[in-house]
């Protein structure tokens, strides 16, 4: 393709993420303002796509896109009427006070103290040129990481410490989710159309998160954009009707919550136990063991993830009502 | 001669995106508006995934993206199946 189509295309790009934004911002309707931020997300992935980063452009579809505006779907559904339409003026109608004044000043500041500071850095990456660039040290040391895509390499060898905290932080964040108590009851059984549709989309959806798992050893895919695809499977079950959204019962789902961290300290521990830095894998090894933890790490932050879209602790079916079959 | 057949699949897909894009915009209620943007999902994606396959460097390129437009028919026919209904049981509450 030529250059001019792609500047046409990069322009048409920005003005669409910029117009989505501001629509969805300006929207006073929750519902419309979610469905925006959603095709706003869409675009955002077909940008990535176009700045060469299909492994971001695949979570920030799967995740940022998809899973976020499921969640945010689901908030605007348990949201009180009232506080929609009604008694409760909306925050643009209210009278401002001299504290709502000071807020969005200092927001405002802040946003643009970040938009300064991230420009600053881009323009000192910029500078420096590529011969010094994280790049160039990644593609020396490949070979010995186990694995031949250097995003998979870095997020679970290189830097693997840093996933580890991430997974913890995810943890954290699910232990949260369940101390909030019960989740909603959900949804009504799907109709007919509905109920075939999802026979078949969540085979298809769980085959294609283990493609994704196994694929991110030499190309876009991995961990999180298959739990991601795992979890969409579970927020297409939980929405025709089965509670529990195929999460397991019980201890099992506490297991597989763990599963990530638990994996990475299992693999690290014996790693250092063998007389090896902790996580420091030995590169005959290094494939097996990435593809070991980033399964755990799938079923864990799959699990995360529907938690959240739950919003508290699954409740399986009291007696007779409520779920049909289990998937 | 492979060129050119891509080229008019994808040109006529893009013009099935067109009119279902205007239909959304200019027809007056949801159900038609639905009526032609199924039209452009189903057609429309199908002539240019035609389009795509034939530039295609193996076949297994080629299956992901009949792939890929199964899966948009069967997600496009079910969502604007439950849109209606949810939109038919608003008119005449039961």
């Amino acid at each position: 393709m030529n250059t001019t189509a792609l500047l046409v295309l990069d322009v048409l790009l920005v003005f669409s993420l910029l117009s989505l934004a501001a629509a969805a911002l300006a929207t006073r309707d929750a519902s419309r303002s979610v469905i925006l931020f959603m095709a706003f997300g869409l675009v955002l992935a077909v940008a990535w796509a176009r700045l060469l980063a299909p492994d971001v452009a695949l979570a920030e579809a799967a995740i940022g896109a998809g899973l976020s505006g499921a969640l945010l779907l689901a908030a605007v559904r348990e949201q009180p009427r009232r506080a929609l339409s009604g008694d409760a003026k909306p925050v643009h109608e209210r009278e401002r006070t001299s504290i709502d004044v000071t807020l969005q000043l200092t927001v405002t500041l802040l946003c643009v103290a970040v938009a300064a500071l991230l420009a600053w850095a881009l323009a000192e990456a910029f500078d420096r040129g590529p011969q010094d660039t994280l790049a160039q040290a990644v593609s020396e040391t490949l070979a010995a990481s186990g694995v031949s895509n250097p995003v998979t390499a870095i997020l679970l060898n290189f830097r693997a410490y840093d996933t580890l905290l991430e997974l913890a932080v995810l943890l954290t964040a699910v232990l949260g989710i369940l101390a909030l108590g019960p989740a909603r009851p959900g949804y009504q059984a799907a109709g007919p159309v509905f109920d075939s549709l999802v026979r078949w989309l969540v085979p298809v959806l769980i085959l294609t998160a283990g493609y994704l798992l196994w694929v991110g050893a030499h190309a876009p895919g991995g961990a999180f954009q298959a739990g991601a695809t795992l979890a969409a499977a579970a927020v297409v079950l939980r929405l025709a009707g089965h509670r529990t959204a195929g999460l397991p019962p019980g201890r099992t789902l506490h297991v597989v919550m763990a599963a990530g961290v638990g994996m990475f300290l299992v693999v690290g521990l014996s790693l250092l136990v063998l007389g090896r830095p902790f996580l420091g894998y030995p590169p005959a090894w290094a494939g097996g063991l990435i593809l070991l933890i980033e399964s755990a790490a799938m079923l864990a932050i799959a699990a995360t993830l529907v938690l959240a879209f739950l919003g508290g602790r699954p409740q399986p079916a009291a007696g007779l009502s409520g779920e049909k079959r289990q998937c | 001669m492979i060129d050119a057949m891509s080229s008019l699949l994808i040109v006529s897909g893009l013009a099935f995106y067109l009119a279902g894009s205007i239909g959304l915009l200019r027809l007056p209620d949801l159900y038609s508006r639905l009526h032609a943007l199924t039209k452009a999902d189903n057609l429309g994606l199908g002539l240019l995934t035609a389009g795509l396959a034939l530039h295609a460097q193996d076949l297994l390129i080629a299956l992901k993206l009949v792939l890929i437009w199964l899966a948009v028919l069967a997600a496009s026919a079910a969502s604007a199946h439950l849109i209606a209904q949810h939109a038919r049981h608003r008119e005449t509450p039961s």
